[in-house]
This record gives structure tokens, sequence and C-alpha cells, in this order.
């Protein structure tokens, strides 16, 4: 991961990131249970996304 | 609550390794099952003296039959008898819902302090989604000069914990506010129940106000067969007795479920006759308890198979990391400003 910038960064670049996630989340959370099979897969992975950036950002720090 | 909740997301599971979850005999093909009517016969004799308050058809389990009886109709939820008996020969196959998990639900949902408790967990919830809200507008100054994801490793333990503090809160931030949503919902429930009786219920049963509790019951077959008339392709989730908290005095509530995820949790509610059975009413429930229903699945994560309970187990985990980096980095800074007037402390360096 890039370290500190000195640019200060506008709301995209704080929360642009953030609010995809948000989205996906809640679009996983639904859709499990409004559409069924396809729903429940689908949700496997948006709501999934969080624990699988944390993984990823502590594997990537320990290299 | 982050504690107690992480093993009941399992609790379906855990109950069954420990033995607690009775299960269904096998039966040969084509076995008969035994009419409702013995099964709540085979109940009340399993425990003379007490009366059925309700019968529930598990989905998942269609060779069992879970009774509830109680000392009375409206007797205490906490003395209620829940025990599955085997639909095919009505023996009885196990208590359901003790052992273990019932003290961690219990610590979960009202601290054993009843209606109190569970307001007082509703209002914890309802601070817990305060802080996350919190957190969120101080993730802006916090990060504004940062990419996404940066973890200083280099810097001082505080600033470490300070990064993951922000990078796990803001990415959870979506789901603990629906669990934390729906759980302070679901605290609600007994209030929400008490309302829908004293106005869409009462509207339902008025030609019958006034009449006393049913001399004798109908036959339990005649309760579910015309309410599956009466809701066509639906199947009966659980019928509460006349006089329990789910009925008027005087009415079988029949709760009817589809057969997708989410018509099999918003219920339609049949209520027919105590004494002959005979359908009075059927309809909708109001949207406040169809709000409770879907709220359920979302708070307990158990609607989307195995990967999506062991995903809500994560980020149950990453919420408490969140909660415990968050109380550590306050008490750091507490130390800190006390210690302010003093030379400033060498500051801790994580070595890699």
């Amino acid at each position: 991961m890039k370290p500190t910038s000195r640019r200060a960064g506008g709301w995209l670049r704080v929360f642009g990131i953030p609010v995809v996630i948000g989205v996906l989340s809640l679009a996983g959370l639904l859709s499990a249970l409004l559409l069924d099979e396809a729903g429940r897969v689908f949700s496997w992975f948006a709501v999934g996304l969080p624990a699988a950036i944390a993984a990823w950002v502590f594997a990537s720090g320990k290299l | 609550m982050c504690l107690t909740g992480l093993p009941l997301i399992f609790h379906h599971e855990i109950d069954a390794a420990l033995g607690y979850a009775p299960k269904p005999e096998a039966h040969q093909l084509g076995a008969q099952k035994l009419s409702i009517e013995a099964i709540g016969r085979a109940a009340l004799a399993d425990h003379p003296g007490s009366v059925l308050q309700y019968l529930a058809w598990d989905k998942d389990e269609p060779a069992s039959v879970t009774a509830f009886t109680n000392t009375a109709v409206d007797g205490a939820p906490d003395n209620a008898v829940v025990k599955s008996f085997d639909a095919y020969t009505g023996r009885p196959l196990g208590l359901v819902g003790v052992g273990p998990m019932l003290i961690v639900l219990k610590l979960h949902t009202d601290v054993f302090l009843g209606q109190p408790g569970k307001l007082f967990m509703g209002a914890m919830g309802l601070l817990f989604m305060l802080a996350i809200v919190s957190g969120v507008v101080l993730y802006w100054p916090f990060t504004r000069r940062l990419n996404f994801a940066t973890i200083r490793a280099e810097k001082s333990r505080r600033i470490v914990w300070l990064d993951w503090h922000n990078l796990l809160g803001v990415i959870t931030v979506v789901w603990a506010l629906v669990v934390g949503g729906t759980g302070v919902i679901n605290t609600l429930a007994e209030v929400m129940l008490n309302q829908w009786k004293s106005t869409e219920l009462a509207a339902m049963v008025a030609p019958y106000a006034g009449r006393p509790a049913p001399s004798h019951l109908a036959s339990l077959d005649a309760v579910v067969g015309n309410a599956m008339k009466a809701a066509p392709g639906m199947d009966v989730s659980f019928i509460a007795f006349p006089g329990t908290p789910f009925t008027s005095s005087h009415h079988f509530a029949a709760f009817m479920r589809g057969d997708t995820t989410l018509t099999a949790r918003v219920v339609k509610p049949v209520l027919l006759d105590g004494e002959n059975a005979s359908v009075a009413a059927a309809g909708e429930l109001p949207l406040y308890l169809k709000a409770l229903l879907v709220s359920q699945p979302l708070h307990f994560g158990d609607y989307g198979g195995m990967p999506l309970k062991i995903i809500w187990a994560l980020l149950d985990g990453l919420t408490i990391v969140v909660l415990g980096s968050g109380l550590y980095l306050w008490w750091v800074r507490r130390k800190k400003t006390r210690r302010v007037a003093r030379p400033a402390a060498p500051v801790l360096r994580l070595t890699s």
C-alpha cells in the first residue's frame, strides 16, 4: 500500500472505495434474501469482500 | 454483544454437535405421517397437566413437529417446554433450544431480565450504531491525506492500530449498521406483537368480541386443512392456540409461509374459530411486523447457507477488533493528555 501522499484528496479519494464496498455489502445482504440461489452466491462475494480486503492488507503488510 | 453473538451464528451446528438438536428417526419410503391431532395428543401425554401453546413445522425438518407446552396458554415464555416430536410415530425426540446455547442467547438478548433487559440491549444497540456513525465522521480527518488501506507500519504502535481501526471500521460499516439496526428492531418484537394484537388483530376478530374462550378445541387437522385452503400454495409455519400471545382468546392463528427465502419469513396469518375451525379472517401482517420478520435473517445471517454464516463470523471478528482497537486508542490518548505536563514518554516503535 502506498503510504502518505502530500496532496490532500477530495471526498472521492477518501470515501470512494468505502462507498463502493458499502453498496456491494448492501446489495449482497439483500440479494440472498430476494433472489434465492443466484443471490446467495453473489452475497458470499459481496458481503465477504471486507473480510477478503482485511486478509489481503494483512498479508501484504507481512511480505 | 459481538462476543455472545459470535457463537450464536452457529447455534444450529453447535446444538447439533452437543446433542441438543433432536433428530427425527429414519422412516421407510411411503410411511404415513400421524394426524396432527395425534401429535398434539402425544405432546400433551408427554407433559400431563400442561396445555399446548404452539405447534411448529420446520421447513428443513419435515419429519418432525415442534410442540410448545406451558402451564397455561398465556404462561410465561420462560416456562414453555419446547419439544420435538416424530411426525410419523409421535414419539418425543427431545427438547429444543436447551443447553449452553440458551444461556448465550439470554446473555445476548435480555441478560436474563425479560423485556426490560431487551430494551436495555436495544438501547446499547442504538449506542453502537451511533458510535459507528461518529467513526465514519472521524474517518475523514484521519485519512484524508492517506490512500485507502494505508497501514503506516513504520510508525508507532498507536498509529498502526489507528490505521487498522480506520480500515476495518470503514469496510465493515454497512454490515455493522445493518446487523446493529436489525438487532435493535428485534428487541421491539414483543412491543410490535402487542401493538398488532390491540389494533389489527382486534379488528379482524371484532365480530367475535366478547366470546369466551372455546369450551372445546376444534380438530387440529381441520385447523391446518382449512388454513391451507385459505392460503393456497402456502405451507403452515406454526399454529398458535387460542389465548396465546399470537392470537385472540377465541381463535387459532395459523401462520402461513411461502417457498422463497423471503415469503418463507414473511408469514401470513389465518385466523380460525377455536371451536369449529372455520376461517374467520385471513390477511397480511402490517408493515412493521413484516419489517421485523425481514430484519431477523439480516441480524442472524442464517439465510445464505454456511458460507454466509462463516462470513458473518469473520465480519463479527473484524468488528470486535474495531471495538477493541477503538478502546485502546481512546485509552492511549487519555494517558497522553494526562501526562501532557511531563516530558514526552518514549515512543514505542514496532519492530518488523
